[in-house]
């Protein structure tokens, strides 16, 4: 309308006549008011992409949300909209002045990764009242996953990277290179605990990253905090530990003995021998569930709710040994690896495997799945490393062959995968989040002392832990972990009491094991058997479907339009209507078979002259 | 008894005198004469009695002896008259009086007034007492519908219902009487003071002072009454416009085209002399309507109605007038034609034999042969407006030819001319066919008479109207014939030439469409342009999954193949503690691990599987062969094949496996049945399909997957209430009704018992709806 104001100004144009002689009051805000948007507008300093090695280390202590001053550094908000929203700043009463004015600014782009109704299916046309429904629904999704987008603003922090010189391979950097480049705080990550004594060691890191246990094969369990490195518990179970894993918090301990699943707690005091769980090879912890599947030699594969104490189902995998095991996390379904080349896919709910996929001509020797549930990567005895797709095709997006082939695998929460082979720890990264690993060149490589034998990246830190025959590495991958935590859910530096908090709403909020399925929106959808089934029974009882579409009744005409001729004539116009409708959709139908297929259908018997009265 | 009797006679009497009583001034009068009466009666009596004596008179009708003239006092005897009396005849005989009409009027009206009907019975009577309570009270509720539906569609209810707030008064006003009193105050007062915040002075203006007060109620009023005033003037010139076109009088409409045809001519010479340019547009319609007239063919007597006329016209005088004047009106719309050829008929006439209409028609035919002719005719739409031009003036000149036959002939059959007209357009196509074969270089040529001959017609237009105006506007005019035909060098002849010869087949449809935008117009080149880059770019997709999907084919075919594709063959892992295998290492390794797996064959292993699983999964066939029915029977006897076949109850083939074409897959399609106890299967209400109720419960509403803000959002009560708070039923005042208005209710509140329940229903469903 009127000119845009001046930053400084605030009394409105009309008044500016009459207050022309007079000094202008002067707000608290004025001046500082355009200082903040412009530094807000300007990004950091340019960054060099020349500098040889970029290691972020991935969180000082500080939380995100002191750590204000870096949001400025994420140009998120698309500036444009704004202006183009609110050419003219709203007053207030008060003559104060809106810097930001308008409803914040959306981002559509980013909002698009927090959608769930997918528009691209068309819907049947709909009833107004159903319409309106629909609509109301569609808004909501709107407005929720924009507000999602819009909070992403609060995840401060950025992931680390590794960048290479032109022409420098990043797999040639050794560990002792990052470690000099690094802080000391992200250096102090970097550790090798050397543990001859007790033989090759599992790990296993809990879900807030911040505690780590091991068992070494010859029966040293230990749990600790590895960031402070402060020990919790040493003790010496004097029995082969198989895995060793956390149950959902870092209180509680299943580590699986030669015989039998034993739990300790965080002072190495042991709380339970379960005896129906024996001679377990493999541990997985489901935590949402309070699920833990254990893996057998006797291939049972049992799932123990460790809420209740009860085990909810053993499932007989009637493929011999099991040694391979993993979660996915997308969906808790239990990932099994045979000696056949297959990997079978489990739920407590069913009997037998959701699918079964042949995955290598010779046994399964290890497998991991991504955190998003999208890929899954396999290695066997063929010594070949395959990625799958799990989205419903399950067919490999990319293979390689290793020389060694790979024992362990383990997938990062940034997608980064990692392979042991032998003493050899090779990891390779995607393009970018999303994206399945690339094996095209490693993105690191590190060699160890011993053979490796368990494997795990650490939660919400660059550290990959490797257990292996000479005791634990920590090593650093930058670019492997999330940079930003969920406070609420997985609180690195949570407080005892806030521990005990969490356990509690994680409790009530536990997931009941039968709804583990290979597709967990699934339960969003109608059960449409049964729905088929209820309306048949229905109209058996009823002797009429009450829903079925009322016969054309001709509106009555006046002006002796509406004569019996005419009534019939307009009948029979519907009628005629409708059976065009049928005949071509069935001819559509026709043609799309014959399409489909241009074989001609076996039939198993010839067809008789009496076939006609079959019908 | 006496008693009674006594009454009876009593009442008789009484009638009587009343009947007696009405004509009052009745001469005779009983009482006058009573006294000599009676002895005269005793002496009747005596004679008769004597006469009586001598027998002769003995069977005398007994006659009543009383009254021995017509009238007594208490009786009305119809002695005499013969017929029966009616009550007007007893006023006949008295001398009419105006006094008596009135009475006479009483007594027809009683006379003519029917019995009362029997009153209603008390269902009827409560029955339509209840409908009308039912009409009355459904109207009064009615105007609650929009509240109720817009409450029932709310998000959130909020009760107690909240009134307006009271307008806030702005903060200074609020600090107006106050002073700061305790030292913190005051210091803070000092700082504000010091920084000149100023504190009490009004920092509104009066126009935002407006904004806060809101439109008063009269102003509202005032305004709505003359929107209300405005609608209605609007609606009153609709009704009369439709009127005005219903008008079926022929003879009217005549009248009305021509004053607006005068008006228009009026308007046009007025604004020639005020407004030149304008008038010049005037005319470029002008001329468009010209051309739309040869266009259209409005006038050519070939319609419906022209036809029909065509037959009537050898009788009917008036029609044959009709007919004229429609082919006047033809010629006067087409004339200028004859004007151009003319004034130009040297040097357009002679082009226009050999070089008519080449280009463009011959565009469109090649098009037609080559490929999609609309989108080419879309793309070259300039080369068709002059195709436009040109046509009609063919057609035109046709017509005229015809038009002085049908005048010579003075009974044109319709039919005949239109055959005529479509073999001669026949013939100019062909013609021109021809022409694009010899020589298609003369497009060019045409073109430029086209110009040529548009300016030319334009200005004979100009002449013509200058002859109107008094040559008021030939300087104008002589200005527009003299400016020099614009000779345009169409720079794509050379490509467009080949393109013609080559006739391009459908599969570059849109590269000769380029081509074709590109040598048409450089203009209008952006639309094609834009079509084939969206073109590419979905070509681009295209091609990319190709080489994938081909892929993904072959790796369907088998199972063997995809296991052993050759993974990609990587020279190094560039890693300095990784081992490096050459390829024949590897090859030796390869040719290792198939020694050691010789044995299990994994994947025949998996296929049979699966081929099980499959198996397993299909329905079942139900043979219903009875072994010995029809036949021999005992035992060990097979029922023949043919019999078999006959009774085997094939099953329905279920829906298609979702691991049909993944060969390295077996997908379970058993129903998990723990997790279909957790999912939905009724279908609420409003929607028809499960997939509309799916993608209203597909957005997560808790706290895990939104932020606090989009879960309380999705999570709030529906309705909300205050606690300690009195809910009172809704108002008048509280919608915005006025209170004045009669009680709604009051007739239900009078009357609870009289609705019956059918119509309580009906209220129920008046308010649910």
């Amino acid at each position: 309308m009127e000119t845009a104001p001046k930053p400084g100004g605030d009394a409105p144009p009309k008044k500016n006549k009459l207050r022309a002689k007079r000094k202008k009051p002067r707000r608290y805000w004025e001046e500082e008011e355009t200082a903040p948007t412009a530094a807000g507008a300007s990004l950091g300093p340019p960054r060099s992409k020349k500098r040889k090695q970029e290691f972020r280390p991935q969180r000082p202590k500080n939380t995100y949300i002191q750590n204000k001053s870096r949001v400025s550094k994420k140009p998120q908000i698309p500036k444009k909209p704004r202006e183009r929203r609110n050419p003219e700043p709203q007053r207030t009463l008060s003559g104060a002045q809106d810097p930001f004015p308008g409803p914040a600014p959306a981002p559509v782009e980013a909002a698009r990764k927090f959608r769930r109704i997918d528009k691209s299916k068309k819907l049947l046309h709909s009833k107004s009242k159903a319409r309106s429904r629909l609509e109301a629904a569609e808004a909501e999704e709107e407005e929720a996953s924009l507000r999602a987008a819009r909070s992403e603003l609060l995840l401060a922090e950025e992931p680390g990277f590794l960048e290479g010189e032109d022409g420098e391979d990043t797999a040639k950097i050794r560990q002792t290179d990052i470690v000099e480049a690094v802080d000391i705080a992200s250096a102090a990550k970097h550790f090798d605990l050397n543990l001859r004594q007790f033989g090759p060691y599992r790990l296993n890191y809990s879900r807030t990253g911040r505690h780590l246990a091991l068992g070494g094969r010859r029966g040293h369990v230990a749990a600790l905090d590895w960031v402070t490195k402060k020990l919790m518990c040493e003790i010496n179970v004097m029995e082969a530990v198989r895995d060793i894993r956390f149950l959902h918090s870092e209180a509680l301990l299943a580590v699986a003995q030669n015989r039998w699943l034993h739990i300790y707690d965080n002072q190495g005091i042991e709380l339970h021998c379960i005896r129906r769980c024996d001679r377990i090879t493999q541990l997985e912890f489901l935590p949402f569930h309070f699920l833990l599947a254990t893996a057998s030699e006797t291939g049972f594969l049992t799932y123990l709710d460790v809420s209740v104490g009860k085990i909810v189902t053993a499932l007989n995998a009637r493929a011999g040994r099991l040694d391979v095991m993993t979660q996915n996390p997308y969906n808790a379904i239990i990932h099994l690896g045979h000696s056949n080349g297959t990997v079978s896919l489990w739920s407590p709910a069913m009997k037998e495997p959701l699918a079964k996929i042949l995955c290598h001509r010779g046994g399964v020797r290890a497998m991991a799945v991504d955190s998003t549930g999208t890929y899954m990567a396999t290695s066997g005895l063929d010594h070949q490393l395959k990625i799958f797709d799990l989205r419903g095709t399950f067919q490999p997006l990319s293979s390689r062959t290793l020389p060694q082939g790979a024992g362990h695998l383990a997938f990062s929460q940034r997608g980064l995968l990692a392979a042991g082979m032998g003493d050899v720890v090779n990891i390779w990264s995607g393009q970018g989040k999303g994206s399945p690993p690339s094996l095209e060149k490693p993105y690191l490589t590190h060699r160890l002392s011993g053979h490796v034998h368990g494997l795990q990246f650490c939660p919400f830190e660059d550290v990959l832990g490797v257990g292996h025959n000479g005791g634990i590495t920590s090593m650093l991958v930058p670019g492997a972990a999330e940079p930003n935590f969920d406070g609420l859910e997985n609180n690195p530096y949570r407080s005892r009491k806030q521990r005990q908090e969490w356990e509690v709403k994680a409790l009530l909020e536990k997931v009941p094991a039968e709804l583990i399925c290979l597709d967990p929106r699934a339960l969003a959808e109608v059960d449409v058997i049964t729905l088929e089934q209820e309306k048949k029974e229905r109209i058996e009882r009823l002797g009429y479907d009450p829903e079925a579409k009322a016969p054309f009744h001709p509106k009555p005409k006046q002006k002796g339009r509406s004569s019996t001729a005419s009534l019939v004539k307009r009948k029979r116009k519907v009628m005629d209507e409708e059976h065009r409708d049928k005949v071509r959709q069935s001819l559509k139908q026709k043609q799309q078979q014959k399409e489909d297929g241009k074989k001609p259908k076996p039939t198993g018997t010839r067809s008789s002259a009496l076939d006609r009265f079959m019908h | 008894m006496s008693a009674t009797s006594a009454n009876s006679s009593l009442l008789t009497l009484n009638q009587s005198e009343e009947l007696v009583d009405l004509p009052k001034d009745y001469p005779l009068s009983a009482s006058e004469d009573e006294g000599d009466g009676d002895g005269e009666r005793k002496h009747q009596k005596l004679l008769e009695a004597i006469s009586s004596l001598d027998g002769k008179n003995r069977w005398k009708v007994a006659e009543r002896s009383e009254a021995s003239l017509k009238v007594s006092e208490f009786n009305v005897s119809s002695e005499g008259t013969r017929e029966k009396l009616g009550l007007s005849d007893l006023l006949q005989p008295i001398k009419t009086s105006p006094s008596l009409a009135t009475v006479k009027k009483q007594l027809n009206r009683v006379k003519s007034k029917k019995t009362v009907e029997l009153p209603l019975n008390k269902e009827e009577v409560a029955r339509i007492h209840r409908e009308v309570a039912f009409n009355k009270t459904s109207q009064a509720l009615s105007k609650w519908d929009p509240i109720v539906v817009k409450n029932r569609n709310a998000e959130q209810l909020v009760f107690p219902l909240e009134k307006e707030q009271a307008a806030f008064a702005p903060l200074e006003h609020m600090l107006g009487g106050w002073k700061a009193r305790t030292p913190l105050e005051q210091e803070i007062f000092n700082v504000l003071n010091k920084n000149k915040q100023p504190v009490t002075d009004p920092l509104l203006t009066p126009v935002e002072k407006a904004a806060l007060r809101a439109m008063s109620l009269e102003e509202a009023k005032m305004r709505r009454a003359e929107l209300q005033r405005a609608r209605a003037l609007q609606s009153y010139y609709e009704a009369k416009a439709r009127r005005e076109k219903k008008i079926k009088s022929k003879k009217y409409h005549k009248i009305v085209k021509k004053g607006k045809a005068k008006k228009a001519l009026k308007d046009f010479e007025t604004l020639q002399k005020v407004n030149p340019t304008a008038a010049l547009e005037e005319l470029e319609k002008m001329e468009k309507a010209r051309m739309l007239e040869r266009m259209s063919l409005k006038h050519q007597n070939s319609g419906k109605w022209a036809k029909s006329k065509a037959i009537m016209a050898k009788y009917d005088l008036e029609a044959r007038q009709a007919m004229q004047e429609q082919l006047a009106k033809n010629k006067e719309l087409t004339q200028k034609l004859q004007a151009v050829s003319e004034s130009e008929e040297e040097e357009g006439g002679v082009e226009e034999d050999g070089l008519l209409i080449p280009d463009v028609v011959n565009e469109v035919q090649v098009n037609a042969n080559g490929s999609n002719p609309w989108m080419l005719r879309r793309c070259t739409s300039d080369v068709n407006e002059m195709k436009i031009q040109k046509d009609p003036e063919q057609l035109s000149k046709s017509m005229a030819y015809e038009d002085s036959e049908s005048e010579e002939e003075k009974s044109p059959v319709a039919e005949e001319t239109l055959l005529r007209e479509i073999e001669k357009k026949r013939s100019l196509r062909e013609r021109s066919k021809l022409n694009q074969d010899s020589k298609p270089v003369g497009s060019q040529e045409a073109q430029d008479a086209n110009s040529q001959e548009v300016l030319s017609e334009l200005r004979a237009l100009s002449q013509k109207l200058n002859k109107k105006t008094h040559q008021t506007q030939k300087p104008k005019g002589s200005s527009l014939g003299t400016a020099p035909p614009v000779q345009t060098e169409e720079p794509s002849l050379e490509e467009e030439e080949p393109l013609l010869l080559q006739k391009p087949q459908r599969a570059t449809t849109l590269e000769d469409l380029e081509e074709l935008s590109k040598e048409g117009h450089s203009g209008n080149t952006e639309l094609p342009r834009r079509a084939k880059q969206e073109q590419q770019a979905e070509k681009k997709p295209d091609d990319q999954p190709d080489a994938p999907k081909k892929n993904r084919k072959s790796q369907m075919i088998s199972l063997q193949n995809l296991l052993t594709t050759k993974p990609p063959s990587v020279k190094s892992l560039a890693a300095p503690t990784t081992m490096e295998l050459e390829d024949e290492d590897e090859s030796y390794q390869k040719q290792m691990i198939k020694e050691a797996f010789a044995g299990d064959d994994v994947i025949r292993d998996f296929l049979k599987e699966k081929r099980e699983a499959v198996e397993a999964c299909k329905p079942k066939d139900v043979d219903l062969t009875l072994p010995g029915w029809g036949e021999w029977g005992g035992v060990g006897l097979q029922p023949n094949a043919k019999k078999r076949r006959r009774f085997l109850m094939k099953a329905p083939e279920g829906p298609p496996r979702k691991d049909q074409n993944l060969p390295n897959v077996i997908i379970n399609e058993k129903r998990n049945i723990h997790t279909a106890a957790h999912q939905v299967h009724v279908l609420p209400y409003p929607f028809t399909h499960h997939h509309q109720f799916e993608r209203t419960i597909q957005t997560p509403i808790g706290s895990t997957w939104n932020t606090q803000r989009a879960f309380q959002k999705l999570t709030a009560p529906k309705v909300i209430t205050k606690p300690g708070h009195i809910i009172k039923p809704i108002k008048n005042e509280d919608v915005g009704y006025r209170s004045s208005s009669r009680s709604d209710l009051s007739m239900v509140q009078r009357h609870p018992t009289q609705l019956s329940i059918r119509h309580k229903k009906q209220l129920k469903k008046h308010s649910v709806n």
